[in-house]
């Protein structure tokens, strides 16, 4: 199998939907440049017209995305910092998810938005956030996010694929990544609204959000060193969500722990733990652990930054606690 | 293109020299620091666009404001913002002006009028006018100005704040530092038009390009729109043709991605450092006179940034509600 980084799996994925259906072209700021490596080559291959930069006008273009989508087109936007997205709020939110709906079924939206998240390089509170779960809110958006390369590129071709406009949830701190992984060969999608268990045990359950997948295997390594077999699952679909999953296993450990980036308050995690306790309230022996960013904005100062984000050390607590044991 | 003319006093030229001085070493200093490793975050050097900032807050009172960008150290600095405290920000310490929670792309000095970078490109434009709404209502004469670039004049942002400010006459004076490119993408391609200040036109208020490269130009050119808005006639929109002799930000070559070299060298012939030196006819001694004692203030940012101790965990979960 090839193996590729995260950034390279998102490029494939990239060249091989273009190449695959015309109607697929890709729009934002500086993609024509290629400033992260994710549009390499893509410009020179497919020309400016189907790789398109923009004016710094995020609602402009996402608007415009919804529009060609409209039209018959399959766009993908770049927002380049899920920040950034709040200013496109009005069509993804209000138009996008909605549209198809408004008008009794006789159009579909099939955008995607490309969404690098998260923090961990002292951006601050406005080059950082992790709003994933914002999005989950909306009816008639799908929210997708991959921990890895196999499903970045799998995922992405997914998504492009769907009729639906679909929220693609992206890490810089994955882009960073510069460790290959193995990708299938060809031309496979992953499919949306199918968890994968990452790593099997029997004592805890472990569901880690996109980047924090990584903090999630090496708590569960750790905890192995110690006789405590943690079963981690990466949902990779937010929206639909595979709550049998999730709930399969939780039967089986009867402890679980949610780790994402985003704020606790109203987060992933949130509406995870309410969806385990509904299925399968009867085999929880503790209750469900969240671990998230800390109610404040993202810090520039490193150490604050760390101390308000996620980490494998916070995850390793969340799992002792749900256990009763102690360090 | 209104380039300057010769009414403005040495002295007077002279400080917008020393400004632009001030703000070139502090950036270049910011910038050693970072590859070191000292300095963290999102920096953007405003190196090359000195004259903007100096001639822009030159026309100002301590009182009023300015709102600035993600490339806001240079007007932090001339409308008065300290630079020990400013350095200590981007040092990650708690001495820092915004007790290291912004960074360098959310610099604030609010007892100076400097009311925060805005590193969300096209914010700090509606938020000028809620300002100047707010000088407007108590009757205050004083003035907001906003610090944008080419590409934040794309952005609705922009045409959506300076109608508020031409339809409710707030006194607000909108500098557009075209620096020709956001990160890659060039002003040419990204904007329906040559001249942004032509942009003025749509909203009934005055617009002029003016040499950004030149100090008095600014100056002048600020003055009168500083005097229009205080008057209470509205919002003026002034543009200065600059560039950025630094990449976009960090790892971003100087010249050769996206800016060929005949380019950079073109604009670097045009340093406002130098365009202003020769307008002083300055001699060597005085060069070093200015350099010395900027020096010796550079010294003194490094030492107290250094000798700052970083913040306390708890730090991060202040100053979230009033
Ligand atoms: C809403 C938003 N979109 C995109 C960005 C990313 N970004 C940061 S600076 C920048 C370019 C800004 O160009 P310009 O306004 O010309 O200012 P310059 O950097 O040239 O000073 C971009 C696209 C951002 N910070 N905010
Ligand atoms: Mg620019």
């Amino acid at each position: 199998m090839p193996e590729l980084t995260y950034v390279e799996a998102l490029n494939e994925a990239l060249h091989e939907e273009m190449a695959r259906d015309e109607k697929v072209f890709l729009m934002g700021e500086d993609v024509a440049f290629d400033y992260f490596g994710v549009c390499s080559g893509l410009a020179d291959r497919f020309g400016r017209d189907r790789v398109r930069d923009t004016p710094i006008c995020e609602l402009g273009f996402t608007g415009a995305g919804v529009g060609a989508a409209m039209a018959g087109f399959r766009p993908i936007v770049d927002l380049r910092f899920m920040d950034f997205a709040t200013y496109a709020l009005d069509p993804i939110v209000n138009q996008a998810a909605k549209l198809r709906y408004m008008l009794g079924g006789q159009l579909s939206v099939p955008m995607v938005a490309r969404i690098p998240s998260g923090a961990g390089l002292q951006y601050g509170a406005t080059h950082g956030q992790s709003l994933e779960a914002w999005f989950m809110q909306v009816p008639g958006l799908k929210v997708l996010y991959p921990s890895c390369p196999s499903d970045a590129k799998g995922l992405l071709k997914a998504a492009v694929r769907d009729d639906n406009p679909v929220m693609f949830i992206e890490h810089r701190l994955l882009y960073a990544q510069k460790t290959k992984q193995d990708v299938p060969e060809g031309d496979y999608t992953t499919p949306i609204g199918v968890a994968e268990v990452k790593r099997a045990g029997a004592d805890a359950t472990i569901v880690g959000i996109g980047y924090q997948m990584g903090h999630c295997l090496e708590a569960a390594e750790a905890l192995a060193g110690e006789g405590i077999e943690c079963e981690v699952i990466d949902p990779r679909s937010l929206t639909p969500l595979d709550v049998e999953t999730i709930t399969a296993s939780v039967r089986k450990t009867s402890r679980c722990v949610i780790v994402e980036e985003g704020h606790l308050r109203s987060g992933v995690g949130a509406e995870i733990s309410a969806a385990i306790q509904e299925a399968v309230f009867e085999y929880l022996d503790a209750p469900i652990g969240r671990v998230a960013a800390l109610m404040a904005p993202i810090p520039v100062q490193t150490k604050l930054e760390k101390f308000v984000l996620p980490s494998t050390e916070k995850v390793i607590a969340a799992v002792r606690k749900a256990l009763g044991v102690s360090a | 293109m209104a380039r300057s003319t010769s009414r403005l006093s040495r002295k007077r030229l002279g400080e917008m020299y020393r400004t632009m001085l001030r703000i070139r070493r502090f950036e270049e200093t910011a910038d050693d620091l970072y590859m070191v490793g000292k300095v963290v975050g999102g920096v953007h050097v405003s190196i090359g666009q000195e004259a903007c900032s100096a001639g822009v807050c030159a026309a100002l009172r301590e009182d009023d404001a300015v709102l600035t960008t993600h490339r806001g150290h240079g007007h932090s600095i001339a409308k008065g913002t300290r630079l020990p405290e400013m350095l200590a920000e981007l040092m990650g310490k708690v001495t820092g002006l915004c007790r290291s929670k912004g960074g360098s792309m959310h610099i604030a000095d609010v007892s100076k009028g400097h009311y925060g970078a805005h590193s969300i490109v096209g914010a700090n434009m509606p938020m000028a006018a809620g300002i100047g709404l707010a000088y407007q209502l108590e009757g205050k004469d004083q003035v907001a100005v906003v610090f944008f670039g080419d590409g934040a004049s794309n952005n609705g942002a922009f045409h959506e704040a300076m109608n508020l400010c031409a339809i409710w006459k707030l006194p607000v004076v909108f500098f557009c530092e075209n620096n020709q490119y956001a990160v890659s993408v060039p002003a040419e391609y990204s904007t329906s038009v040559d001249d942004i200040s032509v942009r003025s036109k749509g909203y009934d208020a005055p617009g002029l390009t003016v040499d950004g490269m030149d100090v008095a130009a600014v100056y002048e050119a600020s003055r009168e729109a500083v005097a229009h808005a205080r008057r209470g006639l509205g919002p003026s929109l002034i543009e200065g043709k600059t560039y950025r002799f630094f990449g976009h930000s960090r790892g971003d070559p100087h010249y050769g991605m996206y800016r060929t070299k005949e380019e950079w060298e073109g604009w670097k012939g045009r340093d406002p450092l130098i365009v202003c030196e020769k307008m002083l006819k300055m001699t060597a001694k005085q060069k070093k006179a200015h350099a010395d004692a900027v020096e010796a203030e550079i010294k003194e940012a490094i030492e107290f940034a250094e000798s700052s101790p970083e913040p306390e965990e708890s730090v991060a979960l202040e100053d979230i509600f009033a």
